[in-house]
This record gives C-alpha cells, structure tokens and sequence, in this order.
C-alpha cells in the first residue's frame, strides 16, 4: 500500500468542555477514496477543520508527506496540495462564477506582485478556471455572480473552486448536501474520476454515493472513531449499526440512501 | 461604457479649463480639491476594495507633509523631485511599519487601531521636538522643479501648480486602475468579499492586507506632500482625526469601490463647505444636514449616481 499522504496521531479537539475530536488517527493515500461516516454532531467537519489549518488542534499532530504541518496556517496547508470545501458555502458572491475559479488559480500563480500585469491575461490560470467550472458542470453559468446562482449551482462552485486550485488532498465537507438528482449524479461521477489521483477525504450522508467511490470508511461517533475499514467491513458491523444507525433497520446502504441516512440528518440539507 | 466614458472625458475637460476662468481664488481652491481627491482615492484602495476602513489614514498625509517642511533648506528652495519621493517613501515606510501592527486586526477593531497609531502620530508632532511643536512649520520656498538647470514649471505660479496638481492626480488614478486589473487588485477584491475563502484558498491574506495598507500610504503621503508644498505650511492637525474622518466622508459621498466616487466626493465635500460658509458662521450645521441627506437618500454615493438615473435593468455580470 501505498505511504500515506496525510495523515494525522491522536488528533484531539475540545470546545470548553466539549471533546468534539478525541485521539484521531487515520491515513489519507493517493488514489483511496476515504468516506467519514457518523450522525450530526460528531465531529467530521471539526476534523476537517483541523485538517485544513481553519481551527488550530488541542493536541495531537497532523503529518503530511510524514511532514509535522500542526502548526501551519490555512494558507500554508493550501499551497502545499491540501484542498478543502465547506459545508456551508463559502463563496464570492458579488464576482462571477468564472472569477471565483479564476481567483482560485491565480493563488497558484507563481508571481504574484507584478502589479502591472493583467490579472485575466494569465492562461494557465483561465484555463484551470475553465477547467474546473466544466468539470463541476458550470459551464453554462460562468458569467453568472455567484450570489444569483441556484442552491444546486453554488454547490458546484464550491467543489469547483477547490479543483481549480489543483490539489493533491481534497477534503470534502459534505459535497452532494442541496445537490438536486442530476447534479448530484454528476458529481458522484465527478468524484470517482477524482479518485486516481487524489488523497480525499470524503464526509458524506448520501450513503448511495459512499458506497459508490468509497475505498476505506470511517464511521465516527461523539468524536470518536468507531470503526475503520473497507466498505465490506462497515457494512457487516454490528457495532456501526448499533451505534450510528440507533437500530437494527440493516447494514448502512443496503436499502438505498435515504433508508440508510442517520437520524436527523436532515437529508441533503446543507 | 460609452456614457461612462464621455462623463469623464468631459470633467476632464472642465478640469483642464478652470484656469482659463482667470480667477486666483478658484484655481488655488479647485486644486487644493484635487490633492484631496488623490487622498480620497488612495484611502478608497483600503476602504472601497480591500475592505479595511480605516479611521487613521490623515497619519500617512501629515507624513508626506512634514517631510517636506522637515527636509527643505531653510534659505533654499528643495528639490521638488527628491522631497516628493522622499515623501511617498516615507508615508509608505511609515506605514509598512503601523500595517504590520494593524493588519492582524478586523472590523471595528482595525478603526480604532488605526485612529490610535495616527492619534501617536499627532502626539509625536505636537508634543515633541521633532515636529517644532503646535504651531507647525512654515515652508519659506516653494520645491523646485528644476533638473539639471532647466525648469519646466514654477509652483509658485498658482496656474502652473494646478496644472502639476491635475497631472498627478491622473497619474494616481492611472496606477490605481492598473494595480486594480492586476493580480493584486484581484486578490484583494477578494479580500474584501470573502478574506475567510481566500485564506482556505491558499492566499497569504495578511500580506496582502499589508500590501494595499502600504501604498494606500505611500500615495496618501503623496497627497500630504502636495497640499504642504501648496500652502507652504504644515501643523500638527494635518494627523488629526478629523483629517481621517474627512476623507473617510467625501469616499462615502463619492461611493466607495470606484475612485472616480472619491474625487467627486472630495469636489462635492469641499463646494458644500464653501458655499455654507459663505451662507452663515454656523455654517457646520447645515453643512452636516446636507451630509446626512446624501448618504441617506443616495446610500451608494454620488458614483451610484447614473445607474439611478438610467432605467432600471436587469443585473449584469459582475465583471472585476
Ligand atoms: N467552533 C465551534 N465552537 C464550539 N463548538 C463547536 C464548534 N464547531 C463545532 N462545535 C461542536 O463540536 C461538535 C462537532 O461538530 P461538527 O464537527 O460540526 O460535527 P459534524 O460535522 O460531524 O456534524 C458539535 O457538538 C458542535 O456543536
Ligand atoms: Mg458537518
């Protein structure tokens, strides 16, 4: 197997009293689809947080490329490969869909202060936004603002917008989350091409589509890492079952998505 | 934008033609509006596209202007071209220096930080011996604008300065477009909409902060140098915080995020200034009426000006 690419060691974070991530270690690998499973509230987006730089950790160590990067700023963690998106959307609303993949890029360009130079004339950073917004099914709105654009469509950006910036890790906050069917189909698609090549972290409800591109799953509860392993796995287990699902309805996607979707999940609701 | 254009082709001819009118009082007033319009534009990088409103911005003009009273020979003229950039260098140190400091702090807290680093500014001219204390200093000669023996102009000659003044102001505004349509410009753009994002997206956001705090500086401390080289005085009040909030005023008439809104504020601040005064001695009230009037009843300011008038239409791209 492969040298994990990020990967973190007893990864622990508390809010006041809160532990809302307690000794976490997983490996992320180039080319493995990695699914975090668990109900609201257990810390999947606090992780990615910390994976991220967006909130600094309690303790613990986050590794990448067996570098120590615990202490590096979001900023930093970016322009080494690790990309991520938010739960929530996180966009420019007032610019363009295409401006916002643009901006993206350009965080790659090499020279950044030539302050005479013309920011849209750069092409390898119109053509990754291009890119980008195609691969994310946008190019039809690409001279939309993002503010006026659908539900569906900022959700898409927002994917866009992390390819865009061309990195080797993605971390994924529940990326499908307000996706009508079709886009959510395409982006299911998307995900599977994206998985050759890239280490990603996958936090998803949409159990169809888990079960679809995930290589590895980590079930997590109360902070806590219940269970990781091979899809297989997870589905056999009785302890994911017991714990996440609350019953015994079945193994998690057996059914279909929304049987399998964890109480009060809300569905796709961002 | 052919309107758009044909707007400022047109003030620009006005502009060129306003000392043909033959009148002293109005060409010395008109370009003392076009040194606050260069002021107006340089804190419209900060305010209007970075989105750091600051309320300390008059430190970087009473940089630029103490250093041309604290540089320039007592029986020489100076030289205009070294003490201007010896001006702009030092309001832009000065304030690569207050902006690394200040850059590190959002919202309301940024406003006060800001007013207090200007507020020790004041203190250090007022109160100490570097800046000869209250009374100021006056600048007995004009700079020079001699190279190598030739003289282009004489900014004694108050037709000659104006002429000076609009050439600088088009150049300022000439730079700040180009720095807008660079990579830079972009990026803080960005900033101003969604700094949080730009972070995640690999933006090193507190240089950038900086760096738009550095030449809003530098070009505010040119501002300052132009209007100490035109009154031939300077005094502690130039770091006043009324100073800041002045220019803070005339972005917020012209309409931030345009900088041809912060000249048309600065020319619309100073006509209502002078046409109360000649009204009345307590020309301060209705002078602060009419301000609250404006921004009450034309929020985006004077920029936002023609798209109210023009029938409404359905939203564009936003194109940056
Ligand atoms: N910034 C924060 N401050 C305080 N508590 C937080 C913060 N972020 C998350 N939490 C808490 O941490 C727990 C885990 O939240 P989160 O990571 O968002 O869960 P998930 O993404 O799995 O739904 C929740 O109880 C949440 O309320
Ligand atoms: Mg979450």
């Amino acid at each position: 197997m492969s040298e994990p690419l990020l990967a973190t060691r007893a990864l622990t974070k508390r809010f006041g009293g809160l532990t809302a991530n307690s000794a976490v270690s997983l490996d992320l690998r180039k080319g493995q689809v990695h699914a975090l499973l668990g109900p609201n509230g257990a810390g999947k987006s606090t992780l990615i947080n910390l994976l991220s730089g967006d909130l600094p950790v309690s303790s613990g160590r986050i590794l990448y490329r067996d570098r120590d990067i615990t202490r590096l700023g979001p900023h930093q963690r970016s322009r080494l490969g690790i990309g991520r998106s938010y739960q929530k959307t996180n966009i420019f609303g007032p610019f363009t869909a295409y401006e916002n993949c643009r901006l993206a890029a350009q965080s790659r360009q090499p020279r950044p202060w030539r302050i005479f130079s013309d920011a849209q004339a750069v092409p390898a950073v119109r053509r990754a936004a291009e890119a980008a917004l195609e691969a994310a099914g946008l190019a039809a709105v690409a001279d939309q603002p993002a503010a006026s654009l659908s539900h569906g469509a900022q959700r898409q950006l927002e994917i866009a917008m992390v390819l865009a910036t061309a990195p080797e890790v993605l971390l994924l906050d529940e990326p499908l989350a307000g996706m009508g069917a079709d886009e959510a189909h395409r982006m299911v698609e998307l995900l599977q091409k994206l998985g050759p090549d890239h280490a990603m972290l996958l936090v998803e409800h949409d159990m169809d589509a888990v079960f679809a591109v995930a290589d590895v799953i980590t079930v997590m509860v109360n902070g806590q890492v219940l269970e990781s392993g091979p899809p297989a796995q997870i589905r056999a287990s009785p302890a994911v079952r017991q714990a996440y699902l609350g019953d015994d309805d079945g193994p998690p996607g057996a059914e279909g998505g929304a049987a399998a979707r964890p109480a009060g999940s809300g569905g796709r609701s961002a | 934008m052919n309107r758009k254009r044909l707007t400022l082709a047109l003030s620009l001819l006005l502009l060129a033609a306003v000392p043909l009118a033959g009148s002293a009082y109005y060409t010395e007033l008109v370009t003392k509006v076009m040194i606050l319009a260069i002021f107006a534009m340089s804190l419209d990088l900060l305010v209007g596209y970075t989105g750091l409103v600051s309320l300390g911005h008059a430190a970087s003009y009473g940089i630029g202007a103490y250093t041309l009273a604290l540089a320039a020979p007592r029986y020489d003229p100076a030289s205009l071209w070294v003490t201007l950039a010896e001006a702009v260098l030092a309001a832009g140190l000065a304030s690569l220096a207050v902006g690394f400091f200040v850059v590190r702090v959002k919202g309301v807290y940024f406003l006060m930080v800001t007013l207090a680093f200007a507020q020790m500014f004041h203190f250090l001219f007022h109160d100490t011996d570097l800046g000869r204390g209250s009374d100021g200093i006056s600048i007995s000669f004009r700079p020079d604008a001699s190279v190598r023996g030739f003289t282009p102009f004489d900014l004694g000659n108050s037709v000659h300065a104006y002429y000076f003044v609009l050439v600088v102001l088009l150049l300022t505004y000439a730079f700040l477009r180009l720095l807008l349509r660079s990579p830079l410009g972009h990026a803080l753009r960005g900033i101003k909409s969604n700094e949080h994002r730009m972070q995640s997206l690999g933006f090193p956001v507190l240089r950038y902060k900086l760096a738009s705090f550095t030449i809003a500086g530098a070009l505010g401390g040119l501002a300052g140098y132009l209007s100490a080289a035109q009154f031939g005085f300077v005094n502690p009040e130039l770091f006043g915080w009324h100073q800041s909030g002045n220019v803070l005023l005339m972005l917020i008439l012209g309409g931030l995020g345009s900088l041809t809104g912060g000249v048309a504020g600065a020319f619309v601040f100073v006509a209502m200034q002078e046409l109360f005064q000649a009204l009345t001695i307590h020309w301060q009230l209705p002078f602060g009426l009419a301000i609250i009037l404006l921004v009450v009843f034309l929020p985006g300011g004077l920029a936002s000006l023609p798209a109210r008038l023009r029938p409404p239409r359905p939203e564009g791209p936003f194109h940056v």
